[in-house]
C-alpha cells in the first residue's frame, strides 16, 4: 500500500487513476496550488476549491483511491493582491471540509513582500483552525528560501511536527530534518528529484520523516512517482520498513494529524462512504496484485 | 405534533454523546441570529465532532417525520447531515433561504451537498429554491442527485413535467432506481413514456441491457402498436425483464396488451396481488 501526499489530480486523467490503484496507491492527497497559469477571477478560485473538495474527491473515489486536500493561496497567485484578498476571505470556509488535511501548499515562489504577507497569515489561520501545514519551496533560491519558510513557522508558534517542508532535495534535506520539520521529497522529472537520487537520500538518511510524493500535475510528470521509487528502493536494498515509511506511514502520521485521515478510511470504509463516494479498492480486496504497469494502457483495441 | 426542527433536534443531540452540549450551544446561538461565519464554521465541524454515522431511527421516530412533513423519510440521514440541516433551518439573517441555500452549495463539498439537498422538504418557501434542485439533479456524484430524487416528495411536487421526466431518465441512465422517487406512478405521462421507449431503444441497439424499472412509467401510455412490440421484446428477455413487461401491461388500458398478457404466467401472480412494482423491487 503506497499514499502519495502531493498529487494534482484535477490535471490528470482516468487512465492515471486506474495506474495508481494498480500499482497500490490506496490514498492521495491533492495540495491546492496554481493551474498552470494564474487565475485572474476569486470566482474561478473559489470554484476550484470546491473541485478539490467535492468532485475530485468523488472522482477518486469511483477508482477505489481515497483522496484528500489541502486548502490554500500558493505563492505565485499570492503576488495579486487583488485576488490574494479575495482568496483569504474564502479560505475559513473551506479549510473544515470533509478530508482537508491541512493547509498548503503555501510559502515562497520568488520571496517578495506580498508572498510573505500571505504566508504568514495563512500559517496564523492553521493555527486557528489546528490544522498542519504544507510548505512548497521555491524552484530557485531554493536552499534560502527553504531556510526562511522553517523560520517564519518557527516565528509564528508553529510546531514543526506538524509541517511538512515539500520538494526537498540533497541540499536543504540535512536542515529541514535537523529542524524537525517533515521533509517531502517529489519524484518529478527535470525540475525536481528523480528516483534514483531519491533511493540515494533514503540509504543516507534513513526513513525517519521523510516523505515521498509524486507533485504530480500538468505538466510533464509522472503519477507512479511513489510506487516506482519504491520499487527501486526495494531492488536497490532499501530495507522495506524505511520504504514503508517513507511512501505510507510517514504521510499518514503527518496529516493524520488533522483527524481527517485515518486507515480505516481505505481499510474499514464506513458504509455510508461505500453507498455513495467510494468504491472499493480491488487490491484492498484481494482481487489483483499491486504492480507498477510499465506499459502503455488502452491496449486493447476494442471500446465498449 | 413535534415540527420537523423539534424532531431533527432531538435525534442529532440524543445521539451527539460527548458533543451534546457544543451542538446544543451552538445550535441555541445560530438561532438567536449568530454571525454567519459562525454557521460555516458550525457546518464545518459538524462531521468532525458528531461523526458521520447514520441516525438511529425508530418506528415511531419515522411515523413522527411523516407526521410532521408528508412524505419526509429520515431513513439514510446521517447526524452529521441532519445537523448540518437544523443549522440552516434555525439560523435567520437578512439573506432570504434559496440565497443562503446558493452560499453554502457553492463551497459544499459532497456530504454537505448530500445533507443540503436531503433537506429540501422541510425548507420555507420551496418555490424558490427550484434553480438550485435543478443544480443538485444536473451533479455527476449520483449521492447528490439521489438526495434530491430519492425519498423526497419535493420533486413530485415541485417539478414541471420536464424536470420531473428529466429526472426519471437521468436516473435510469447512472444506473439509480426509480422505486425511491416519490410520486411515480401518480406523475407519470405520455411525452416521459415516449422519452423512455426511445432509451429503451438506444440501449438495444448498443447491445446494452434495458433496465426493466423503465417500464413501469411505460405502462399507462403503452396504446398502440409500436409501444406494444416495445413490450413484447421486454417479454421476451430476462425474468425481471418479463415481469416488469407483464406488470406494465397489466397498467395499459389497451385491448392488445390485455391479448398479450392472457397467454403469459405473469398474469396469476398479478391478478393474486403477488406480483406488483413493491415485489418486483424486493426481489431485484
Amino acid at each position: 500500500m503506497f499514499i502519495d501526499p502531493h498529487a494534482h489530480m484535477i490535471s490528470r486523467t482516468t487512465d492515471d487513476y486506474e495506474a495508481m490503484a494498480a500499482a497500490g496507491i490506496v490514498a492521495l492527497i491533492e495540495p491546492a496550488f496554481w493551474i498552470g497559469q494564474p487565475r485572474t477571477y476569486v470566482g474561478t478560485y473559489v470554484d476550484y476549491l470546491s473541485s478539490i473538495v467535492g468532485w475530485e474527491r468523488f472522482r477518486a473515489g469511483q477508482f477505489g483511491i481515497r483522496h484528500y486536500c489541502t486548502i490554500g493561496l500558493n505563492s505565485k497567485e499570492a503576488n495579486n493582491q487583488e485576488l490574494a484578498e479575495g482568496v483569504m476571505d474564502w479560505l475559513p470556509r473551506f479549510a473544515l471540509k470533509d478530508g482537508v488535511v491541512a493547509i498548503g501548499e503555501i510559502g515562497y515562489d520568488e520571496q517578495t513582500p506580498l508572498e510573505d504577507k500571505y504566508f504568514r497569515a495563512q500559517l496564523e489561520l492553521a493555527k486557528e483552525l489546528g490544522l498542519p501545514v504544507m510548505i512548497h519551496t521555491p524552484h530557485r533560491d531554493k536552499k534560502r528560501g527553504t531556510t526562511r519558510s522553517m523560520d517564519v513557522c518557527e516565528e509564528h508558534g508553529l510546531d514543526p511536527a506538524s509541517v511538512v517542508v515539500d520538494h526537498n532535495n540533497e541540499e536543504t534535506v540535512a536542515e529541514v530534518l535537523q529542524r524537525g520539520f517533515w521533509a517531502g521529497f517529489s519524484i518529478y522529472p527535470s525540475t525536481k528529484m528523480g528516483n534514483a537520487r531519491m533511493v540515494e537520500i533514503l540509504k543516507r538518511y534513513g526513513s525517519q520523516r521523510i516523505i515521498v510524493d509524486s507533485a504530480c500535475d500538468w505538466g510533464i510528470s509522472d503519477p507512479l512517482g511513489v510506487p516506482k521509487t519504491a520499487q527501486l528502493a526495494l531492488e536497490s536494498g532499501v530495507p522495506t520498513a524505511d520504504i514503508h515509511r517513507a511512501c505510507y506511514a510517514n504521510a499518514l502520521a503527518a496529516y493524520g494529524q488533522s483527524g481527517q485521515m485515518k486507515e480505516d478510511d481505505w481499510l474499514n470504509p464506513p458504509a455510508i462512504d461505500q453507498r455513495t463516494l467510494y468504491a472499493d479498492n480491488s487490491i484492498l480486496r484481494g482481487g489483483r496484485e499491486a504492480r507498477v504497469d510499465l506499459t502503455p494502457r488502452r491496449r486493447g483495441l476494442l471500446i465498449d | 405534533m413535534p415540527t420537523p426542527v423539534e424532531l431533527l433536534r432531538s435525534w442529532v443531540l440524543n445521539q451527539a454523546g460527548d458533543a451534546a452540549t457544543w451542538a446544543r450551544q451552538q445550535l441555541d446561538a445560530l438561532a438567536r441570529g449568530a454571525p454567519r461565519r459562525d454557521l460555516y464554521i458550525f457546518l464545518g465541524l459538524a462531521p468532525r465532532r458528531l461523526g458521520k454515522a447514520d441516525l438511529i431511527l425508530s418506528e415511531a421516530d419515522c411515523a413522527a417525520a411523516e407526521a410532521a412533513r408528508s412524505g419526509w423519510r429520515v431513513t439514510g440521514w446521517s447526524i452529521d447531515g441532519a445537523a448540518r440541516v437544523l443549522a440552516l433551518l434555525v439560523h435567520g439573517d437578512n439573506q432570504t433561504f434559496a440565497e443562503r441555500f446558493k452560499d453554502l452549495r457553492r463551497t459544499a463539498d459532497a456530504g454537505e451537498l448530500v445533507a443540503l439537498y436531503r433537506g429540501l422538504p422541510l425548507y420555507p418557501d420551496p418555490g424558490s429554491l427550484a434553480f438550485e434542485a435543478g443544480e443538485g439533479l444536473r451533479s455527476n456524484m449520483r449521492a447528490v442527485f439521489e438526495a434530491v430524487a430519492h425519498d423526497s416528495p419535493y420533486p413530485r411536487e415541485q417539478f414541471d413535467e420536464h424536470r420531473w421526466n428529466h429526472m426519471v431518465l437521468k436516473a435510469l441512465f447512472v444506473g439509480s432506481r426509480l422505486s425511491p422517487i416519490q410520486g411515480l406512478d401518480q406523475r407519470a405521462n405520455p411525452e416521459l413514456a415516449r422519452i423512455l421507449r426511445e432509451y429503451a431503444h438506444e440501449r438495444w441497439a448498443a447491445g446494452r441491457p434495458v433496465p426493466p424499472e423503465l417500464w413501469r412509467c411505460v405502462g399507462p401510455f403503452a396504446t398502440d402498436e409500436l409501444a406494444m412490440a416495445d413490450l413484447r421484446r421486454a417479454l421476451g428477455g430476462s425474468l425481471p425483464e418479463a415481469r416488469a413487461a407483464a406488470l406494465a401491461l397489466s397498467a395499459s388500458p389497451a385491448p392488445a396488451a390485455r391479448a398479450l398478457l392472457a397467454a403469459r404466467p405473469e398474469l396469476a401472480a398479478i391478478n393474486a396481488g403477488h406480483l406488483t412494482w413493491e415485489t418486483f423491487e424486493k426481489a431485484a
